[in-house]
Protein backbone atom coordinates (compact mmCIF):
# COMPACT_ATOMS: atom_id res chain seq x y z
CA UNK A 1 0.00 0.00 0.00
CA UNK A 2 3.10 2.29 -0.37
CA UNK A 3 4.90 4.20 1.86
CA UNK A 4 1.66 6.28 2.92
CA UNK A 5 0.34 3.76 4.96
CA UNK A 6 1.88 4.37 7.95
CA UNK A 7 0.49 3.24 10.96
CA UNK A 8 1.73 2.87 14.39
CA UNK A 9 -1.11 3.67 16.17
CA UNK A 10 -2.30 0.39 15.94
CA UNK A 11 -5.64 0.75 14.54
CA UNK A 12 -6.35 -0.07 10.74
CA UNK A 13 -5.02 -2.86 8.20
CA UNK A 14 -3.90 -5.04 11.14
CA UNK A 15 -4.92 -7.59 8.36
CA UNK A 16 -1.65 -6.44 5.94
CA UNK A 17 0.86 -5.55 8.81
CA UNK A 18 2.14 -8.74 10.67
CA UNK A 19 5.15 -6.70 11.44
CA UNK A 20 3.82 -4.03 13.59
CA UNK A 21 3.21 -4.70 16.88
CA UNK A 22 -0.42 -3.65 17.30
CA UNK A 23 -2.53 -3.71 20.16
CA UNK A 24 -6.30 -4.14 18.98
CA UNK A 25 -7.35 -3.43 22.83
CA UNK A 26 -10.08 -2.00 21.29
CA UNK A 27 -11.27 -4.94 19.60
CA UNK A 28 -13.10 -5.42 16.55
CA UNK A 29 -16.52 -6.38 17.69
CA UNK A 30 -18.27 -5.44 14.09
CA UNK A 31 -17.63 -8.65 12.30
CA UNK A 32 -15.55 -8.37 9.31
CA UNK A 33 -18.35 -9.60 7.13
CA UNK A 34 -21.11 -6.99 5.90
CA UNK A 35 -24.56 -8.62 7.55
CA UNK A 36 -23.85 -6.86 11.14
CA UNK A 37 -26.31 -4.09 12.05
CA UNK A 38 -26.15 -0.97 11.76
CA UNK A 39 -28.24 1.74 13.74
CA UNK A 40 -28.44 4.48 10.89
CA UNK A 41 -31.30 3.62 9.49
CA UNK A 42 -32.11 7.58 8.39
CA UNK A 43 -29.63 6.43 6.10
CA UNK A 44 -31.34 3.90 4.01
CA UNK A 45 -34.29 4.93 2.11
CA UNK A 46 -33.23 8.73 3.08
CA UNK A 47 -31.23 8.12 -0.18
CA UNK A 48 -33.48 9.28 -2.67
CA UNK A 49 -31.31 10.19 -5.58
CA UNK A 50 -32.97 14.11 -5.19
CA UNK A 51 -30.86 14.50 -2.46
CA UNK A 52 -27.60 12.92 -3.37
CA UNK A 53 -25.71 14.41 -6.04
CA UNK A 54 -22.94 12.50 -7.82
CA UNK A 55 -19.39 13.82 -7.92
CA UNK A 56 -17.32 13.24 -11.19
CA UNK A 57 -17.73 11.94 -14.38
CA UNK A 58 -19.77 8.57 -14.33
CA UNK A 59 -20.83 8.24 -17.89
CA UNK A 60 -18.04 5.99 -18.80
CA UNK A 61 -19.37 3.63 -15.82
CA UNK A 62 -19.47 0.13 -16.74
CA UNK A 63 -21.82 -2.25 -15.37
CA UNK A 64 -21.22 -5.87 -15.16
CA UNK A 65 -19.46 -6.51 -12.19
CA UNK A 66 -21.35 -7.77 -8.94
CA UNK A 67 -22.95 -5.13 -6.85
CA UNK A 68 -21.95 -5.87 -3.07
CA UNK A 69 -23.92 -3.52 -0.26
CA UNK A 70 -21.13 -3.08 2.72
CA UNK A 71 -23.28 -0.18 4.33
CA UNK A 72 -20.18 0.08 6.64
CA UNK A 73 -19.22 4.05 8.65
CA UNK A 74 -15.92 5.05 7.66
CA UNK A 75 -16.07 6.15 11.52
CA UNK A 76 -16.77 2.63 12.89
CA UNK A 77 -13.42 1.67 13.78
CA UNK A 78 -12.45 4.86 15.30
CA UNK A 79 -15.73 4.78 17.40
CA UNK A 80 -15.23 1.00 18.37
CA UNK A 81 -12.09 2.54 19.48
CA UNK A 82 -13.11 5.61 21.14
CA UNK A 83 -15.87 3.80 23.03
CA UNK A 84 -13.19 1.52 24.25
CA UNK A 85 -10.92 4.28 25.82
CA UNK A 86 -14.61 5.82 27.22
CA UNK A 87 -14.65 2.85 29.03
CA UNK A 88 -11.58 2.72 30.29
CA UNK A 89 -12.03 6.18 31.66
CA UNK A 90 -14.94 5.34 33.40
CA UNK A 91 -13.81 2.13 34.94
CA UNK A 92 -10.79 4.47 36.36
CA UNK A 93 -13.21 6.94 37.41
CA UNK A 94 -11.42 9.36 34.86
CA UNK A 95 -13.35 12.57 33.66
CA UNK A 96 -11.85 13.18 29.89
CA UNK A 97 -11.42 16.10 27.68
CA UNK A 98 -10.97 16.60 24.17
CA UNK A 99 -9.35 20.23 23.76
CA UNK A 100 -9.09 21.24 20.19
CA UNK A 101 -7.92 24.85 18.65
CA UNK A 102 -6.20 25.76 16.05
CA UNK A 103 -2.60 26.21 16.14
CA UNK A 104 -1.13 29.65 17.93
CA UNK A 105 -4.18 29.77 19.94
CA UNK A 106 -2.72 29.67 23.38
CA UNK A 107 -3.83 26.42 24.42
CA UNK A 108 -0.90 24.91 26.13
CA UNK A 109 -0.44 28.19 28.17
CA UNK A 110 -4.09 27.73 29.27
CA UNK A 111 -3.19 24.19 30.31
CA UNK A 112 -0.22 25.29 31.80
CA UNK A 113 -2.04 27.94 33.81
CA UNK A 114 -4.52 25.16 34.40
CA UNK A 115 -2.27 22.85 35.84
CA UNK A 116 -0.13 25.49 38.05
CA UNK A 117 -3.83 26.37 39.49
CA UNK A 118 -4.82 22.92 39.89
CA UNK A 119 -1.66 21.12 40.88
CA UNK A 120 -2.94 20.81 44.84
CA UNK A 121 -4.16 17.90 45.56
CA UNK A 122 -5.58 17.61 42.00
CA UNK A 123 -4.87 14.82 40.04
CA UNK A 124 -4.51 15.75 35.96
CA UNK A 125 -3.33 13.46 33.17
CA UNK A 126 -2.26 14.91 29.83
CA UNK A 127 -2.49 13.56 26.65
CA UNK A 128 -0.23 16.20 24.45
CA UNK A 129 -0.49 15.71 21.02
CA UNK A 130 1.38 17.65 18.57
CA UNK A 131 3.02 16.40 15.15
CA UNK A 132 6.28 16.89 15.66
CA UNK A 133 8.39 18.09 19.23
CA UNK A 134 8.17 17.80 22.87
CA UNK A 135 8.53 21.24 23.26
CA UNK A 136 4.18 21.16 24.28
CA UNK A 137 4.89 18.64 26.70
CA UNK A 138 8.24 20.57 28.55
CA UNK A 139 5.86 23.27 29.11
CA UNK A 140 3.62 21.42 31.38
CA UNK A 141 5.80 19.37 33.14
CA UNK A 142 6.72 20.40 36.68
CA UNK A 143 2.94 20.73 37.62
CA UNK A 144 2.29 17.19 39.17
CA UNK A 145 0.85 16.17 36.30
CA UNK A 146 0.94 12.81 34.41
CA UNK A 147 2.25 13.94 30.81
CA UNK A 148 1.83 11.52 27.96
CA UNK A 149 3.61 12.46 24.63
CA UNK A 150 2.03 11.67 21.23
CA UNK A 151 4.04 13.04 18.43
CA UNK A 152 1.91 12.07 15.25
CA UNK A 153 4.41 13.12 12.51
CA UNK A 154 6.67 10.45 10.88
CA UNK A 155 9.51 12.86 9.37
CA UNK A 156 7.40 14.11 6.22
CA UNK A 157 4.00 15.47 7.75
CA UNK A 158 1.97 13.58 10.16
CA UNK A 159 -1.47 13.23 11.43
CA UNK A 160 -3.73 16.81 11.46
CA UNK A 161 -5.89 15.09 14.49
CA UNK A 162 -5.68 12.54 17.18
CA UNK A 163 -7.79 9.33 16.89
CA UNK A 164 -9.06 7.07 18.83
CA UNK A 165 -6.38 4.14 18.44
CA UNK A 166 -3.45 7.17 19.20
CA UNK A 167 -5.16 8.30 22.30
CA UNK A 168 -5.23 4.45 23.23
CA UNK A 169 -1.13 4.06 22.93
CA UNK A 170 -1.00 7.13 24.91
CA UNK A 171 -2.71 5.84 27.72
CA UNK A 172 -0.09 3.00 27.94
CA UNK A 173 1.89 6.01 29.98
CA UNK A 174 -0.82 6.82 31.96
CA UNK A 175 -1.61 5.78 35.53
CA UNK A 176 -5.30 6.39 34.83
CA UNK A 177 -6.38 4.98 38.50
CA UNK A 178 -4.63 7.91 39.82
CA UNK A 179 -5.90 10.51 37.70
CA UNK A 180 -9.02 12.37 37.96
CA UNK A 181 -8.82 14.32 34.97
CA UNK A 182 -7.26 13.65 31.68
CA UNK A 183 -6.87 16.95 29.71
CA UNK A 184 -6.32 15.75 26.03
CA UNK A 185 -4.44 18.33 23.89
CA UNK A 186 -5.31 17.50 20.05
CA UNK A 187 -3.22 18.78 17.16
CA UNK A 188 -3.35 22.63 16.57
CA UNK A 189 -5.96 22.64 13.52
CA UNK A 190 -9.69 23.43 13.32
CA UNK A 191 -11.16 20.77 10.51
CA UNK A 192 -9.93 17.38 11.40
CA UNK A 193 -9.75 17.07 15.30
CA UNK A 194 -13.99 17.94 14.82
CA UNK A 195 -14.36 14.17 13.62
CA UNK A 196 -12.72 11.90 15.19
CA UNK A 197 -13.94 10.98 18.81
CA UNK A 198 -10.96 10.15 21.10
CA UNK A 199 -13.63 9.08 23.77
CA UNK A 200 -13.41 12.21 25.64
CA UNK A 201 -16.56 12.88 28.19
CA UNK A 202 -16.94 16.30 27.02
CA UNK A 203 -14.88 19.03 24.23
CA UNK A 204 -14.00 22.60 24.33
CA UNK A 205 -11.73 24.66 22.11
CA UNK A 206 -9.27 27.23 22.95
CA UNK A 207 -9.83 30.47 20.12
CA UNK A 208 -7.56 33.92 20.49
CA UNK A 209 -9.18 37.16 19.35
CA UNK A 210 -6.64 37.34 16.92
CA UNK A 211 -8.29 34.51 14.75
CA UNK A 212 -11.31 37.10 13.40
CA UNK A 213 -14.92 36.64 14.15
CA UNK A 214 -15.40 34.92 11.13
CA UNK A 215 -14.21 31.76 12.30
CA UNK A 216 -17.12 29.77 13.69
CA UNK A 217 -18.62 30.63 10.09
CA UNK A 218 -15.46 29.07 8.40
CA UNK A 219 -15.24 26.18 11.07
CA UNK A 220 -18.34 25.07 11.72
CA UNK A 221 -18.27 21.77 12.35
CA UNK A 222 -15.32 22.57 15.01
CA UNK A 223 -17.46 25.18 16.59
CA UNK A 224 -20.41 22.76 16.69
CA UNK A 225 -18.50 20.16 18.32
CA UNK A 226 -17.49 21.51 21.35
CA UNK A 227 -19.33 22.40 24.56
CA UNK A 228 -17.36 24.86 25.39
CA UNK A 229 -15.22 27.69 23.85
CA UNK A 230 -12.18 29.53 25.80
CA UNK A 231 -12.12 33.02 23.94
CA UNK A 232 -8.42 33.87 25.04
CA UNK A 233 -5.73 36.39 24.45
CA UNK A 234 -8.55 38.72 25.61
CA UNK A 235 -5.88 41.50 27.05
CA UNK A 236 -5.44 42.41 23.71
CA UNK A 237 -8.90 43.23 22.83
CA UNK A 238 -7.56 46.90 22.90
CA UNK A 239 -5.40 46.90 20.05
CA UNK A 240 -7.54 44.88 17.72
CA UNK A 241 -10.62 45.42 16.04
CA UNK A 242 -12.16 42.27 16.85
CA UNK A 243 -16.17 42.85 17.27
CA UNK A 244 -16.94 40.81 20.40
CA UNK A 245 -20.76 40.49 19.91
CA UNK A 246 -20.21 39.87 16.11
CA UNK A 247 -18.35 36.53 17.20
CA UNK A 248 -21.26 35.41 19.41
CA UNK A 249 -23.67 36.27 17.07
CA UNK A 250 -21.70 33.89 14.66
CA UNK A 251 -20.93 31.32 17.08
CA UNK A 252 -24.90 31.39 18.25
CA UNK A 253 -25.29 30.39 14.46
CA UNK A 254 -23.36 27.40 14.31
CA UNK A 255 -23.60 26.17 18.05
CA UNK A 256 -26.56 28.22 20.06
CA UNK A 257 -25.90 26.31 23.24
CA UNK A 258 -21.94 26.57 23.66
CA UNK A 259 -20.36 27.84 26.69
CA UNK A 260 -18.46 30.86 25.99
CA UNK A 261 -15.29 31.59 28.62
CA UNK A 262 -13.45 34.82 27.98
CA UNK A 263 -9.96 34.55 29.44
CA UNK A 264 -5.96 35.70 28.89
CA UNK A 265 -3.34 33.57 29.90
CA UNK A 266 -1.48 35.96 30.25
CA UNK A 267 -3.12 38.00 33.00
CA UNK A 268 -5.46 35.48 34.44
CA UNK A 269 -8.96 36.50 33.43
CA UNK A 270 -11.61 33.89 33.39
CA UNK A 271 -9.53 31.25 34.76
CA UNK A 272 -11.38 30.82 37.31
CA UNK A 273 -14.61 30.12 35.02
CA UNK A 274 -12.66 27.93 33.15
CA UNK A 275 -11.59 25.80 35.78
CA UNK A 276 -14.77 25.47 37.31
CA UNK A 277 -16.21 24.61 34.19
CA UNK A 278 -13.33 21.79 34.40
CA UNK A 279 -14.61 20.50 37.54
CA UNK A 280 -18.09 20.80 36.78
CA UNK A 281 -17.99 17.42 35.82
CA UNK A 282 -15.21 15.71 37.77
CA UNK A 283 -13.97 14.86 41.13
CA UNK A 284 -10.93 17.84 40.80
CA UNK A 285 -12.01 20.72 43.12
CA UNK A 286 -11.91 23.86 41.36
CA UNK A 287 -9.71 25.32 44.05
CA UNK B 1 -6.90 17.94 5.71
CA UNK B 2 -7.70 14.41 7.47
CA UNK B 3 -8.56 12.65 3.58
CA UNK B 4 -5.56 10.91 3.47
CA UNK B 5 -6.36 8.68 6.64
CA UNK B 6 -9.87 8.59 5.70
CA UNK B 7 -8.49 7.02 2.62
CA UNK B 8 -6.77 4.14 4.73
CA UNK B 9 -9.92 3.29 6.85
CA UNK B 10 -11.86 3.02 3.21
CA UNK B 11 -9.31 1.12 1.59
CA UNK B 12 -9.30 -1.29 4.90
CA UNK B 13 -13.15 -1.80 4.89
CA UNK B 14 -13.71 -2.34 1.00
CA UNK B 15 -10.37 -5.24 1.16
CA UNK B 16 -12.13 -6.87 3.80
CA UNK B 17 -16.10 -6.85 1.58
CA UNK B 18 -14.19 -7.44 -1.48
CA UNK B 19 -12.49 -10.64 -0.05
CA UNK B 20 -9.29 -10.97 -2.49
CA UNK B 21 -11.85 -10.02 -5.65
CA UNK B 22 -11.08 -7.37 -7.66
CA UNK B 23 -12.60 -4.00 -6.96
CA UNK B 24 -13.75 -1.54 -9.86
CA UNK B 25 -15.50 0.54 -7.80
CA UNK B 26 -16.69 2.01 -4.05
CA UNK B 27 -20.05 3.90 -3.59
CA UNK B 28 -19.85 6.26 -0.73
CA UNK B 29 -22.12 8.47 1.25
CA UNK B 30 -20.69 11.30 2.14
CA UNK B 31 -23.21 14.31 4.10
CA UNK B 32 -22.43 17.94 3.42
CA UNK B 33 -21.83 18.22 7.28
CA UNK B 34 -18.74 15.81 6.48
CA UNK B 35 -15.53 18.43 6.12
CA UNK B 36 -14.32 16.11 3.56
CA UNK B 37 -12.91 17.25 -0.01
CA UNK B 38 -13.97 14.71 -2.57
CA UNK B 39 -11.32 15.84 -4.82
CA UNK B 40 -8.60 15.51 -2.00
CA UNK B 41 -10.67 12.42 -1.11
CA UNK B 42 -9.87 10.62 -4.57
CA UNK B 43 -6.62 12.37 -4.75
CA UNK B 44 -5.44 10.57 -1.52
CA UNK B 45 -7.46 7.48 -2.51
CA UNK B 46 -5.07 7.11 -5.66
CA UNK B 47 -2.20 7.64 -3.35
CA UNK B 48 -3.18 4.97 -0.56
CA UNK B 49 -4.38 2.10 -3.04
CA UNK B 50 -1.86 2.52 -5.96
CA UNK B 51 0.11 -0.43 -5.95
CA UNK B 52 -1.90 -2.18 -3.75
CA UNK B 53 -4.84 -4.95 -4.57
CA UNK B 54 -7.31 -1.90 -4.67
CA UNK B 55 -5.44 -0.08 -7.61
CA UNK B 56 -7.64 1.05 -10.33
CA UNK B 57 -10.73 1.10 -8.22
CA UNK B 58 -12.73 4.18 -8.83
CA UNK B 59 -14.34 5.97 -6.10
CA UNK B 60 -17.92 7.35 -6.63
CA UNK B 61 -19.37 9.75 -4.16
CA UNK B 62 -23.10 10.96 -3.31
CA UNK B 63 -23.37 13.81 -1.41
CA UNK B 64 -25.95 13.90 0.82
CA UNK B 65 -27.62 16.79 1.49
CA UNK B 66 -27.70 18.13 5.21
CA UNK B 67 -31.59 18.69 6.30
CA UNK B 68 -32.57 19.21 9.95
CA UNK B 69 -35.79 18.97 11.10
CA UNK B 70 -37.13 21.80 13.74
CA UNK B 71 -38.20 20.49 17.50
CA UNK B 72 -40.62 23.62 17.55
CA UNK B 73 -42.69 23.90 14.27
CA UNK B 74 -41.53 20.55 12.67
CA UNK B 75 -40.98 21.92 9.33
CA UNK B 76 -37.76 20.49 7.60
CA UNK B 77 -35.09 22.71 6.21
CA UNK B 78 -32.47 22.08 3.93
CA UNK B 79 -28.69 23.80 4.60
CA UNK B 80 -26.80 25.80 2.09
CA UNK B 81 -23.91 27.16 2.03
CA UNK B 82 -23.05 27.93 5.84
CA UNK B 83 -24.81 25.11 7.81
CA UNK B 84 -27.08 27.78 10.05
CA UNK B 85 -27.89 24.64 12.42
CA UNK B 86 -31.62 26.27 12.76
CA UNK B 87 -35.24 26.11 11.37
CA UNK B 88 -35.62 27.64 8.23
CA UNK B 89 -39.00 28.53 9.14
CA UNK B 90 -39.52 29.43 12.24
CA UNK B 91 -35.61 30.03 13.44
CA UNK B 92 -35.77 27.80 16.16
CA UNK B 93 -32.23 26.29 17.10
CA UNK B 94 -33.51 23.46 18.60
CA UNK B 95 -33.48 20.67 15.44
CA UNK B 96 -32.19 17.69 14.91
CA UNK B 97 -29.73 16.99 11.82
CA UNK B 98 -31.83 14.40 9.64
CA UNK B 99 -28.95 13.92 7.46
CA UNK B 100 -25.78 15.28 6.12
CA UNK B 101 -23.54 13.53 8.76
CA UNK B 102 -23.29 10.46 6.53
CA UNK B 103 -19.80 8.94 5.56
CA UNK B 104 -19.58 5.40 5.08
CA UNK B 105 -18.98 3.05 2.63
CA UNK B 106 -22.32 2.31 0.81
CA UNK B 107 -21.62 -0.50 -1.78
CA UNK B 108 -18.71 -2.07 -3.77
CA UNK B 109 -18.37 -3.13 -7.42
CA UNK B 110 -16.39 -6.08 -7.62
CA UNK B 111 -15.40 -8.18 -10.40
CA UNK B 112 -14.08 -11.78 -11.46
CA UNK B 113 -11.31 -13.61 -9.15
CA UNK B 114 -9.28 -12.71 -12.90
CA UNK B 115 -9.68 -10.03 -13.96
CA UNK B 116 -8.39 -9.62 -17.74
CA UNK B 117 -10.16 -5.80 -18.29
CA UNK B 118 -7.52 -3.59 -17.25
CA UNK B 119 -9.86 -0.76 -17.73
CA UNK B 120 -11.34 0.08 -14.82
CA UNK B 121 -13.21 3.45 -14.55
CA UNK B 122 -11.71 6.27 -13.72
CA UNK B 123 -12.70 8.85 -11.12
CA UNK B 124 -12.27 11.65 -13.08
CA UNK B 125 -11.71 12.82 -16.45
Amino acid sequence: MGRFHRHDDGSVHAHEHSGHAHEHSHGHEHSHGHEHEHDHDHEHGAHDEARAELIGDHSGYRTGGERIDVLERIFDENDAAAAANRARFDDAGVTAVNLMSSPGSGKTTILAKTLERLQRGARIGIVEGDIETSIDADRLRGFGAQISLLNTGNGFGGECHLDAPMVARALRDLDLPSIDLLLIENVGNLVCPAEFDVGAHRRAMVFSVTEGEDKPLKYPVMFRSVEAVVVNKTDLLPYLDFDVELFERNLMTVNPTATVIYASAKTGEGLDEWLAWLAADSAVAAD
Amino acid sequence: MHELSLSRQIAAIVERAADGRPVREVELDVGHLRQVVPETLEYCWGLVVGGGPLDGAALRIRRIEAVVACRECGASTTLRGIPMIRCGTCGAAAVDVVSGEEFLVRSIEVGDADPTDGESPTTKE
